[in-house]
């Protein structure tokens, strides 16, 4: 309590990204990627859709063999920091404070606002719940990834897991699915930040500085 | 299509220098997790960097190949020796399995049954050859168990033989050793874990739904184990070794994870 107290007077500043947050967000990018484009190749291997078949210049890997190389080398990468973002979000209470609350009417709004091109984005450091929605679904989703990834990498070593997505052709579909949710927010998160190079800037120098005690100040 | 001599023997005719072996330990007993996460970082870095085919560099592939090492040990902490894998029901059964090698079904040399034998070479006390008979009357364990391949197709299918920690305790083998490696008629080859070799749901197969394997599907024994991708259950075998040396296997050394546990 005491402690609170005293940073709260002492009114000290932080990016409104720290340089952990910014660490992971590129390894996460990276390894993401990586997985995404190995994933692409091993996919080519045996395609669940007859009609989808990826160029082979947006694979990683050489042959099915190379991708399941890269795919199983990322995975740690991608897992090991995954765990330390979810570990960070929750402890500072970065995920209460940026991500929370989600309001369906707000993110109709916003969505409508955003289709006109009317979105506003004047201020960084506070996500509108079209970006708090895509960003905890994102979240949501890259944890079913691990964890449908979990089983068609090991069905039986993790068959009560399995069981929980069907069968072994199910996880493997939602493994997909989970992918294919996965580059729809990535166009749309590229193609924002891009439009809006600030939010692109912020992501590599912190971005603007806010109050360090703000998750511990009652809502505005 | 021809009329081979059974290999009776492996194909290293000499164990393998044991003080390479010990160097490679070294190597990869060196893996630390930094770094991997160096190499993560510098290899990120390198697919950032387009129209840069970085699959072609050697450094890059040493570090996959050392990582998928890595996956070997750690798919190995992973393994839970008596967890059975998931069995079906007889109706759910794939008649007949889905052919997979390494060529085309029409280039099969199939196996002459009479004067097939099993050879046996390593750590085994009673290493005399085993004639199909004699491989029919030992006793039968019957599995329905999906076949995964590492490409993503699968199937059920209904495989009966002898368990192979049977066959391994009725030869003298040791179990204490690291790995059974197999040799096939067709050249093929390949080399399990002792501890998957041991789990109870890995049979040397020579029934499907109950009938002999036929031609396209390892008559008259193959491997078949429920802990396993499927090409880790060599077919057609001729040869069975116990051993501390690593054989790897004929997909293994082109770069396909030689523990490929599921």
């Amino acid at each position: 309590m005491t402690d609170t107290q005293v940073s709260l007077h002492r009114r000290r500043r932080m990016p409104l990204h720290p340089l952990a947050i910014r660490l992971m967000h590129w390894i996460n990018a990276v390894a993401m990627i990586g997985m995404i484009m190995s994933g692409w190749a091993i996919y080519n291997d045996e395609v669940i859709f007859g009609w989808l078949h990826f160029p082979q210049w947006i694979t990683l890997g050489a042959g099915p063999e190379g991708a399941l190389q890269w795919h199983f080398f990322a995975m740690w990468i991608l897992v090991a920091n995954l765990i330390g973002f979810l570990v960070h979000g929750l402890s500072t209470g970065r995920f209460r404070r940026m991500l929370l609350p989600i309001r369906i009417s707000e993110v109709i709004a916003e969505t409508q606002a955003a289709l006109a091109l009317k979105l506003a984005h004047a201020d960084l450091t506070r996500y509108n719940a079209v970006q708090r929605l895509l960003y905890v679904g994102v979240i949501l989703v890259t944890i079913l990834q691990v964890l449908s990834g979990l089983v068609v990498w090991k069905p039986v070593q993790f068959s009560e897991l399995a069981t929980l997505f069907y069968d072994f052709q199910t996880a493997r579909l939602v493994h997909f699915l989970g992918m294919a949710a996965i580059v729809g927010f990535l166009l749309i998160h590229v193609a924002l930040a891009l439009l809006v190079p600030r939010t692109l800037l912020a992501m590599l120098t912190g971005g603007p500085k806010v109050p360090r005690t703000r998750s511990n100040m009652p809502a505005s | 299509m021809l009329q081979r001599s059974p290999p009776s023997l492996f194909r290293p005719r000499r164990a393998i220098d044991q003080s390479v072996l010990k160097e490679n330990r070294v190597l990869i007993q060196n893996i630390d997790r930094r770094k991997i996460l160096r190499g993560g970082l510098s290899l990120g870095a390198l697919t950032m960097l387009t129209g840069c085919d970085v699959t072609r560099r050697d450094s890059v592939q040493g570090v996959l190949k050392r990582v998928s090492e890595w996956n070997d040990r750690a798919q190995a902490l992973l393994f839970r020796p008596n967890h059975l894998a998931p069995t079906y029901l007889p109706e759910q059964v794939v008649k007949p399995p889905r052919f997979n090698a390494y060529y085309d079904v029409e280039d099969l040399a199939p196996v002459n049954g009479e004067t097939w034998t099993l050879e046996l070479a390593g750590r085994i006390g009673d290493k005399r050859a085993w004639t199909l008979r004699q491989i029919y009357d030992l006793p039968e364990q019957e599995l329905i168990i999906r076949h995964i391949c590492v490409e993503g197709w699968d199937y059920i299918g209904q495989w009966s033989g002898v368990n192979l920690r049977l066959f391994l305790e009725r030869i003298g083998a040791d179990l204490t050793a690291k790995y059974v490696a197999f040799r096939c008629f067709d050249d093929y080859y390949g080399s399990i874990d002792m501890a998957s070799a041991l789990h109870p749901q890995t049979l040397l197969a020579t029934k499907y739904a109950g009938e002999p394997i036929t031609d396209p599907f390892g008559f008259p024994l193959r491997l078949r184990t429920a802990v396993k991708l499927g090409f880790k259950n060599p077919k057609w075998i001729t040869a069975i070794e116990v051993t501390n040396t690593y054989r790897g296997g004929y997909w293994e050394d082109r770069g396909f994870n030689w523990f490929s546990g599921i």
